[in-house]
């Protein structure tokens, strides 16, 4: 018997999509039963989504004034104490698995696989390295308890259940550190998608020139139903939201749909699209490597496409 | 004395286009440009300012790796380091071990920050910081864009999904390094001269009570999957057709 701890990250009120990607991923563990772990001050609405997710054995609550934030020094002695009746612990390779799953893995002294893509057995994975360029292959000993962030965007979510699985509220005795505390949270909340799990992501790069011009792809998106994303060259010269960046070292995505406007396409940037279903490339150099990668490209002016797109979309 | 310790590792440059060996055993390394991995850079370049700004009077650049590392360190001193030490070992390190190295030089110097970049390019892990946090009993800040030191505690904005997040943490703390945090500055010629009287210490991982484990063992390593060749239309209108044949207008 495989057990599997999943850490469900959560914004206070739903459990993150992310974490249906998770379960998936943990499903095809072989002989897997699974357990959401959820840390809150209140924990009543999240274990609720947790347990109606499709394979899910079981919901703990870890329930502390604290976790009315989300942080790492906060959650990691806790979870550690509460992975010691498991073989596994996954956690999303979001902003909050990155930050907190290393934290525990070095408490259990285990070793974690990060980005985790495939699993080929209960000890033995695959991971993206060098920016996806390649693919490598790990094995854990047999016995070694083995701590994951897994790569979301290589993940179908897991279903709904009809039969929600147990909610149990648990104590543990690892009080939470203090010597982090939480400030404030500015984002740009909107009524968008998210761009992690939209199935349609609208992508602007440097040649949009000024952040007013990227309004001209908000307005397509919300026509298409569609987040916006960014390249880090777009983000860096201040035309986009850094949560907006899309590559190596901001989000991996894999939406049904990406539509790329003036945007080259580095490395980096492609490292974060790859798992796209259909990659559209808008841009005017017909030479830029994005369209290497584009499943249908279009060389030309994006402030002419982008206004001929959203009005023959409507 | 104050001081900030900068964890330094020598990386694949990122300008290469990294390959796959055929035989599936690793990636071509031989004959590669090695650098600085640009988000430790980062981190040198923040600690370099806070000396810059009176709050530490040292920065201790640190690598773990085989002799070679110290290029990458010289480059450290030349950027503005006051001393480097390089853990020197040609075992494959990973981040836990890494982690156990710099806890053991954490508590040897005492530094009032350690700062490291948020994830190396090379194995893309994101997890020595938080380890270091972890195995030193001291919080973390991850991702941050922006550092400001007050007294005793540090206050951090850190890159996280939802956009900008601010945190107070209590020193010593372990912080990396996001891409937005600086623009680390041009070495100067004059300064690598300099460099070269600045003091490279060299210590055995085994001095620090840290014998490597290879806990992940790479099987094997492989190219991506590579995308079929897509199709070019001419304009919007195309565009469209494409697209709605796919179902996905």
């Amino acid at each position: 018997m495989n057990r599997i701890l999943i850490v469900g990250e959560h914004d206070g009120s739903r459990l993150n999509p992310a974490i249906a990607k998770c379960v998936t991923c943990a499903r095809g563990i072989p002989d897997a039963e699974i357990t959401i772990a959820v840390f809150a001050a209140d924990p009543t609405a999240v274990a609720a989504d947790a347990a109606t997710v499709a394979g899910v054995d079981r919901v703990v609550t870890v329930t502390h004034a604290i976790h009315s934030n989300a942080l790492a020094a906060a959650i990691a002695p806790q979870l550690a104490e509460l992975a010691a009746a498991y073989t596994h612990v996954f956690g999303p390779s979001t902003t909050f698995g990155k930050d907190l799953m290393p934290r525990v893995a070095a408490l259990l002294d285990a070793p974690q696989v990060s980005d985790l893509m495939a699993v080929e057995s209960a000890t033995r994975f695959r991971r993206p390295i060098y920016a996806s360029n390649a693919i490598t292959t790990v094995a854990a000993a047999e016995g070694s308890k083995i701590i994951a962030t897994v790569r979301i965007a290589s993940f179908e979510a897991a279903g709904v259940s009809v039969a929600p699985a147990p909610i149990e509220a648990v104590t543990v005795a690892a009080e939470p550190a203090t010597h982090t505390r939480f400030i404030s949270v500015s984002s740009a909340r909107s009524d968008r998608p998210d761009l992690q799990t939209a199935a349609k992501v609208v992508s602007g790069g440097r040649a949009l020139a000024s952040a007013d011009n990227f309004g001209i792809l908000f307005k397509l998106a919300d026509k298409m139903g569609a987040a916006v994303g960014a390249s880090r060259a777009a983000v860096d010269a201040g035309y986009a939201a850094n949560e907006m960046q899309v590559g190596q070292t901001g989000k991996i995505i894999s939406p049904d749909l990406y539509l790329a406007f003036g945007i080259s396409g580095a490395i980096q940037h492609l490292t974060g699209i790859k798992d796209a279903k259909t990659i559209v490339a808008i841009n005017k150099d017909p030479e830029a490597p994005i369209f290497e990668v584009a499943d249908i490209g279009l060389v030309g002016d994006l402030f002419q496409i982008v206004p001929e797109l959203d009005r023959l979309l409507g | 004395m104050k001081r900030i310790l900068v964890a330094i590792k020598r990386v694949v440059d990122y300008n290469v286009r990294i390959r796959v060996k055929p035989d599936g055993s690793g990636v071509i390394t031989d004959g590669v440009k090695m650098s600085i991995n640009p988000f430790d850079e980062i981190a040198l370049e923040e600690a370099l300012r806070l000396k810059e700004k009176g709050i530490v009077e040292e920065v201790l650049a640190v690598s773990i790796g085989t002799a070679d590392c110290q290029q990458q360190l010289r480059t450290a001193l030349a950027m503005g380091a006051d001393r480097a030490i390089l853990v020197q070992t040609d075992a494959v390190i990973e981040p836990l071990d890494a982690a156990r190295i710099f806890r053991a030089l954490c508590e040897r110097e005492t530094p009032l920050l350690a700062i490291l970049g948020k994830q190396a390019i090379d194995d893309d892990c994101s997890q020595t910081g938080q380890m270091l946090a972890a195995l030193w009993g001291r919080p973390q800040a991850t991702f941050a864009s922006k550092v400001e030191i007050n007294g005793d505690v540090a206050r951090v904005t850190r890159e996280v999904d939802a956009g900008l997040e601010t945190i107070e943490v209590d020193l010593p703390a372990v912080i990396t390094t996001d891409l937005r945090l600086n623009e680390p500055r041009y070495v100067k010629l004059p300064d690598i001269m300099k460099a070269k009287k600045k003091p490279l210490d060299t210590l055995d991982p085994g001095a620090l009570g840290v014998t490597p484990v290879e806990r992940l063992k790479p099987v094997k390593f492989e190219p991506p999957p590579v995308r079929a060749k897509g199709v070019m239309v001419k304009d919007t209108q195309e565009l469209i057709d494409a697209l709605r044949r796919k179902g996905l207008a």
